[in-house]
């Protein structure tokens, strides 16, 4: 297989694109469509500070990699779930990647804010883990950004994510979810960053080719919690559908965007308050984080 | 035989060498978009020729859990249970 750009030996297929790329060449077409998102979606500006959330998994630190290379003023923030050696590992994959290239880090521990680490959580809830580990990694990203004064959060979602979360949301006919899912979320209360997802355009093989490509040392093994988790079966169902037609994924997702989104979109708007214990955003007058705190300290 | 690494958790299975990756991705229940095809320290496509004796790793690509023990990302236990060691 050759490369489209400039016939040497490809490394890489990309069959919903009908292309194939040599080493150098798919880094370029990486970039680009990292270039691509961000311009798309104005997710960012050269001189504003971006907060990027690092897992210490191929596609954080890829977008990482990415936004430095391009320039950004870029500072990493890592949540320490405190789950076990999985957290051990990908704590260490952040903390190499920054300091070979002479980044900031910011460390969070789950454990610190909430009162116990995420598989503490998962006993005294009773529900699936990944649920309030997501509800403290939304809470602590948007806090930590705010405390550190940086306006947006870059996530290391990808198409696969997206396409996944737009299945389930489907699924179900999440109404209220649909018109939130967008590659760029405004802020839209004084106390709520912006967050940006600028792999968004690009699939998860293509983010671990790069990552392999860069030599990032990321962490292959995956969040023990993690396996059963719904996403990953409706990721499974799109790859199924991927391989028999190259680029549902990408219709799939692309096509919402375009046009089912502005179709869900509301136009009366979810009224915003101040939580009264911690401040930060909530449709109540206590939010989840708080509640979910209170849960595990009268448990632990 | 040529040796194939899987993850997730690490295994290894041998399968009959001088054949396309796509044929040993078949064989082993693997959609190739799922997974890095590596050989050495380098990236092949599905096309690619793998030799006898030599050693190919599929390293999953999803993220979010589950990777090669969690179906279509990797073969069915019965499906490697099937393979000749």
């Amino acid at each position: 297989m050759k490369c489209i750009k400039c016939r040497g030996q490809a490394i890489i297929e990309l069959r919903r694109h009908n292309a194939a790329f040599c080493a150098s060449d798919f880094l370029d077409f990486f970039r680009n469509q990292v270039r691509e998102a961000i311009r798309k979606y104005r997710m960012l500006t050269p001189h504003e500070p971006v907060m990027v959330a690092v897992s210490g998994g191929k596609d954080s630190l890829a977008l990482w990699d990415v936004l430095i290379d391009q320039g950004y003023d870029t500072t990493g923030l890592y949540l320490d779930l405190g789950i076990f050696e999985y957290s051990v590992e990908s704590r260490a994959r952040c903390e190499k990647f920054a300091s070979a290239r002479g980044v900031p880090l910011v460390i969070s521990r789950v454990a610190d804010e909430v009162g116990a680490p995420v598989p503490v959580i998962k006993q005294v809830t009773r529900r699936p883990p990944c649920s309030g580990c997501g509800l403290s990694k939304r809470y602590l990203i948007n806090r930590v950004a705010l405390e550190h004064g940086i306006p947006v959060v870059a996530t290391g979602h990808n198409l696969d994510d997206e396409a996944a979360t737009l299945f389930g949301s489907v699924m179900h006919w999440q109404t209220d979810a649909l018109p939130r899912q967008s590659p760029a979320l405004p802020s839209t209360h004084p106390r709520l960053v912006r967050r940006v997802k600028p792999l968004y355009r690009l699939s998860e093989h293509e983010t671990a080719a790069f990552a392999f490509l860069r030599k990032i040392d990321y962490i292959v093994e995956e969040c023990p919690f993690a396996k059963g988790a719904t996403s990953i079966s409706h990721k499974e169902m799109l790859n199924r559908m991927e391989e028999a037609s190259p680029g549902a994924k990408h219709n799939f997702l692309f096509g919402f965007l375009e046009k089912g989104r502005p179709a869900f979109e509301r136009t009366e708007r979810v009224a915003l308050n101040e939580c009264a214990r911690c401040g930060q955003v909530t449709s109540g007058t206590v939010c989840a984080f708080c509640k979910l705190a209170d849960q595990v300290k009268r448990a632990v | 035989m040529t040796m194939v690494v899987l993850r997730n958790p690490r295994r290894e299975v041998r399968v009959a060498g001088d054949r396309r990756v796509k044929d040993i991705l078949r064989e082993l229940d693997v959609i190739p978009e799922t997974v890095l095809v590596i050989r050495g320290d380098e990236l092949i496509t599905t096309d690619q020729v793998v030799r006898d004796e030599e050693t190919l790793e599929l390293r999953p690509v999803m993220s979010g859990g589950g990777g090669l023990e969690a179906g279509r990302s990797g073969p069915r236990p019965d499906a490697a249970a099937a393979l000749p060691r």
